[in-house]
């Protein structure tokens, strides 16, 4: 099975004997690195956990106190390796999953995101994997009646034969309704949801390692509709104070979900094994181990017991008391006699691994494209990248509307906006970038928290959380490893400077096919509180601003990978102490009502920032380039920088003044005008309007007729 | 007067119209399950959207067979208002109380979007607050939304084409957004005017799906009156 030689000696030992079969099938399960983060562990600690919102206390996960009475957390998920080989089930099953995960909370999910990562779309199978996990996740996510609000899709060669989809999810829930979160002797353990069957079986095993079969047993077969009722149930059997302490079926079922509680609470379980209904027949390490979805452990005290069931009744979710609560600390499972009798500790914390790293020799040769002839060209071949291009395609899939909270929809500003409760909002944006994060996963990573901050930013809210979903190849690479410890220093600098804590996250190793290594692929995500939504519209003659300066840093930009296919030079660096110094100022400015609209400028640079403003708008923009702060030779490094603290402000004449004075000690540049006409000018670089537009829609083109 | 919210098993706008009848406009209003058999003293009915049973086998079937629906049949027949919207349309259909069918868009996808619906009936209860041909801004979310129906002729003869698409996102037939029965007092609607009741939510700053609740309580009270 998954455990090495030395993990093998250390669980012996541990024991005093040898284990049994079903023993090791947990420990194995349990011990992979998907469940166990033995590769991680050490290094995820070193990422700020606190902060103004966080609420202090013995949480499962982090809550963040957003006023009102109310709490938030937030989670984040991938499933990789089984959207890879069965992009419509295994990208739904990762939704599923990080439902629950935010439900085990005992939070009422209220919102899903999603960021994925694909191969070039001229490749057919990279088509046929964007379409499937998008309809797996729409399906999904469209049934158990959760908006899915935002995202981001990227598309680079490295993820050829692969896919990353990962999956968040926004849980809210009232402060006096908090689990207990304890739980005691004699306890019940009833395990409801799907049947046990053996879809899923060495599913955390399968994804701790390279996907070189396509081992269709290890995918899971996803059951919304029971998705739904248990999320019902439990809210439900939340209100009336039933629940003690719940735990989602997901990586190591049963192995996981009994190890991982036993172990949190310092108690132990007599587990009946024989009590799990089966979908099929199954041996008991089959039942310990398998990853069927649409489960959940629920502890219930005796007297809550006839309430609890009533309520499962009613929704007519199969359930049973698979086990009790005792004070021995160990899990001991019996199936026709004792078959397991191990401590849930050691179970549930697998030895670390101190793994080797070495710095990779850096790609920054200062190759550079030749200048190329027409700009215009360029632009419009940009605004079809689909890693640029409009998302429409995408979001319309999703019911981005049930729940009443979406504001601001996907796809309109930078950040999607949730209404809370009346007067308080939330701003969320995922960002990843493999591409800058490949060249340098330091500064990559780091500016995919600053760019994710200033999505925030621009709609006028305050960054008070992150969370980072770390993706890398094989920790066993010592450069791959070294390239997860820098992306991991990157943000957790950011996050120290900027007081902006790490408030969920995830480790997923192993991502790699018979094609190689994907790219370091971190995906940040930021959630920011507001008062007021200012829904401003660019006007006729409002002045462009835009800050920070313009550098000559065009290396894993989208102008270089996708135009000249070249995949090296310096990435762009975060000024942190400036952002510091902006991000303040322009929510300010945001929430002030001086400016009509705020936009992050970043992949594929300025010329795609205006441009999509335009569009987005309706309307056109005249754009002095001269007048640009800038530290380039050329001309296209200008336009195609995907230089960091850069925001593009449209703003009145008369609001002007005021706006300038509050910038006055930052660096920024007023380069133009939006105006009245249907186009988008750069000098006397002119891209017609419909023009811009045609290419922006690329994705529905090429996937609905292409 | 009270108004009732069916929810079966896989509903998920029940709260989203409970939230707009209740905070928003401030009625008597309770949601009921779908098991409940006796629908005495309601003076309104709406099924809400979602996935009703997962929308197993086709959308709406199994819930046309859940007990609450026989009385919601007695309730067709004695003229009270009953109003489908979505799933809830859906399952009306498929319990024989509208005409029609609904089947899987054209573009075989789900969608989600803001469209321009236009009043063609305003002597319904949901829509006599209404002018005719007035364009109301409500967005649809449905995967089988595909309005159909053989006699469609007959159908908009009597009058029974409430809403008209002026940008048809599923591919309906003649643009049909919304149906009621022969006797007007059962509608079915594609579009979701719960979502369409508050500017905040609205990207055009507009409440016109809040209109169609305000017709109804127009009706009632007028109705008491008669």
């Amino acid at each position: 099975m998954g455990l090495s030689n030395e993990e093998l000696a250390y669980l012996e030992k541990s024991l005093g004997r040898k284990a049994s079969n079903v023993e090791l099938s947990m420990v194995s399960a349990q011990w992979s690195e998907h469940c166990s983060y033995k590769s991680s562990k050490k290094y995820i600690k070193t990422l700020p956990k606190r902060g103004k919102y966080v609420l202090e206390g013995n949480y499962d996960t982090t809550m963040l106190d957003v006023g009102g009475g109310y709490v938030l957390t937030i989670h984040i998920e991938s499933h990789n390796h089984p959207s890879a080989v069965e992009p419509y089930g295994g990208a739904a099953t990762g939704v599923g999953g990080v439902v629950r995960d935010i439900l085990s909370s005992g939070a009422k999910p209220i919102a899903l995101l999603n960021a994925l990562r694909f191969s070039d779309m001229r490749d057919a199978h990279a088509k046929w994997l964007f379409k499937n996990v998008v309809r797996g996740i729409a399906d999904y996510g469209n049934c158990i009646g959760i908006p899915t609000v935002g995202g981001e899709v990227e598309f680079d060669t490295s993820f050829t034969g692969y896919c990353l989809v990962d999956v968040s999810c926004i849980g809210l829930c009232k402060r006096s309704e908090l689990l207990k979160n304890r739980i005691d002797e004699g306890d019940y353990v009833i395990l409801a949801g799907g049947s046990t069957g053996k879809d899923g079986i060495h599913g955390a095993s399968f994804a701790s390692k390279a996907l070189i079969s396509d081992d269709r047993s290890a995918v899971q077969i996803p059951d919304p509709f029971m998705e739904k009722l248990i999320i019902d149930a439990t809210l439900e059997a939340i209100k009336h104070g039933y629940i003690k302490s719940m735990k989602d079926l997901g990586g190591g079922g049963l192995a996981c979900a009994l190890s991982e509680t036993a172990d949190k609470f310092g108690k132990g379980i007599d587990v009946m094994l024989d009590k799990v209904y089966l979908r099929e027949e199954m041996s008991a390490e089959e039942i310990i181990i398998s990853e069927s979805q649409e489960r959940m452990l629920y502890i219930i005290d005796k007297n809550s017991l006839e309430g609890f069931v009533s309520i499962l009744k009613k929704y007519e979710i199969p359930y049973a008391i698979i086990g009790i609560v005792r004070e021995h600390k160990n899990l001991k499972i019996y199936y026709d006699g004792i078959i397991a009798d191990i401590p849930a500790s050691l179970v549930a914390n697998a030895p670390l691994i101190n793994r080797k790293a070495r710095a990779r020799i850096v790609i920054n040769d200062t190759l550079k494209p030749s200048e190329p002839e027409n700009i215009k060209d360029i632009i419009l071949q940009l605004l079809e990248d689909p890693t640029i291009a409009s998302k429409r395609w995408i979001y319309e899939q999703y019911d981005h509307e049930v729940g009443l909270r979406t504001v601001i929809k996907p796809g309109l500003r930078d950040a999607s906006i949730l209404r809370l409760y009346e007067g308080k909002f939330l701003a969320v944006k995922l960002d990843g970038n493999s591409k800058h994060c490949y060249l340098d996963p330091y500064h990559g990573s780091q500016g995919c928290f600053s760019e994710a901050c200033r999505n925030i930013v621009s709609v006028g809210a305050e960054p008070i959380g992150m969370i980072d979903h770390l993706q890398f190849g094989n920790p066993e690479n010592e450069y791959t490893y070294q390239a997860f410890i820098d992306a991991i220093n990157g943000i957790a600098d950011y996050s120290r400077i900027m007081d902006i804590p790490c408030v969920g996250g995830k480790v997923s190793f192993y991502n790699e096919s018979k094609h190689g290594e994907i790219k370091p692929s971190p995906v940040i995500g930021v959630i920011g509180l507001l008062d007021n939504v200012n829904r401003a519209s660019i006007k006729d003659n409002d002045r462009i601003i835009i800050t920070g300066i313009t550098k000559d840093e065009l290396g894993g930009s989208e102008y270089y990978e996708y135009i000249h296919n070249i995949s090296a030079g310096n990435v762009p660096k975060v000024d942190i102490q400036l952002d510091k110094m902006l991000f303040p100022t322009i929510q300010k400015i945001v929430n002030s009502g001086l400016v009509n609209y705020v936009h992050d400028c970043s992949k594929g640079g300025l010329a795609i920032a205006i441009s999509e403003m335009c569009i987005l708008n309706d309307i056109g923009a005249e754009v002095d380039i001269k007048s640009i702060k800038n530290e380039c030779n050329r001309l296209d490094d200008i336009l195609f920088s995907e230089s960091h603290s850069r925001f593009v402000i449209a703003v009145s004449n008369n609001n002007l003044p005021k706006v300038k004075e509050l910038l006055s000690s930052l660096p920024y540049s007023i380069i133009g005008r939006f105006y009245d006409k249907d186009t988008v000018s750069f000098d006397d670089i002119n891209i017609g309007l419909e023009e811009a537009r045609y290419a922006y829609d690329s994705i529905t083109r090429v996937m609905d007729h292409g | 007067m009270r108004i009732g919210i069916i929810i079966f098993p896989g509903s998920n706008c029940d709260k989203d119209v409970y939230y707009v009848l209740k905070d928003i406009m401030h009625l008597d209003v309770s949601l009921i399950w779908h098991t409940k058999e006796d629908l005495k003293g309601y003076d309104a009915i709406i099924l809400p959207g979602g996935f009703a049973y997962g929308d197993r086998l086709r959308a709406g079937v199994i819930a046309a067979f859940s007990p609450v629906m026989r009385s919601i049949k007695m309730l067709a027949m004695d003229k009270v208002p009953i109003l489908g919207v979505c799933n809830g349309f859906q399952i009306l259909v498929e319990a024989g109380l509208l005409p029609g069918a609904l089947i899987k868009n054209q573009s075989l996808k789900f969608v989600c979007r803001w469209c321009n619906i236009i009043v063609e009936n305003n002597k319904t209860p949901f829509t006599h607050g209404l002018k005719l041909k007035q364009e109301l801004r409500i967005p649809v979310a449905n995967q089988e939304g595909r309005y159909y129906a053989d006699n469609i002729k007959d159908m908009i003869k009597r009058g029974q084409i409430v809403f008209r698409y002026k940008d048809n996102p599923t591919g309906a037939l003649d643009d049909i957004a919304g149906v009621c029965n022969e006797d007007y007092n059962v509608v079915g609607m594609m579009p979701h005017p719960e979502r369409a009741s508050s500017c905040i939510l609205s990207p055009f700053n507009s409440d016109d799906g809040l209109l169609i609740f305000k017709s109804l309580l127009s009706y009632l009270e007028m109705r008491r009156w008669v």
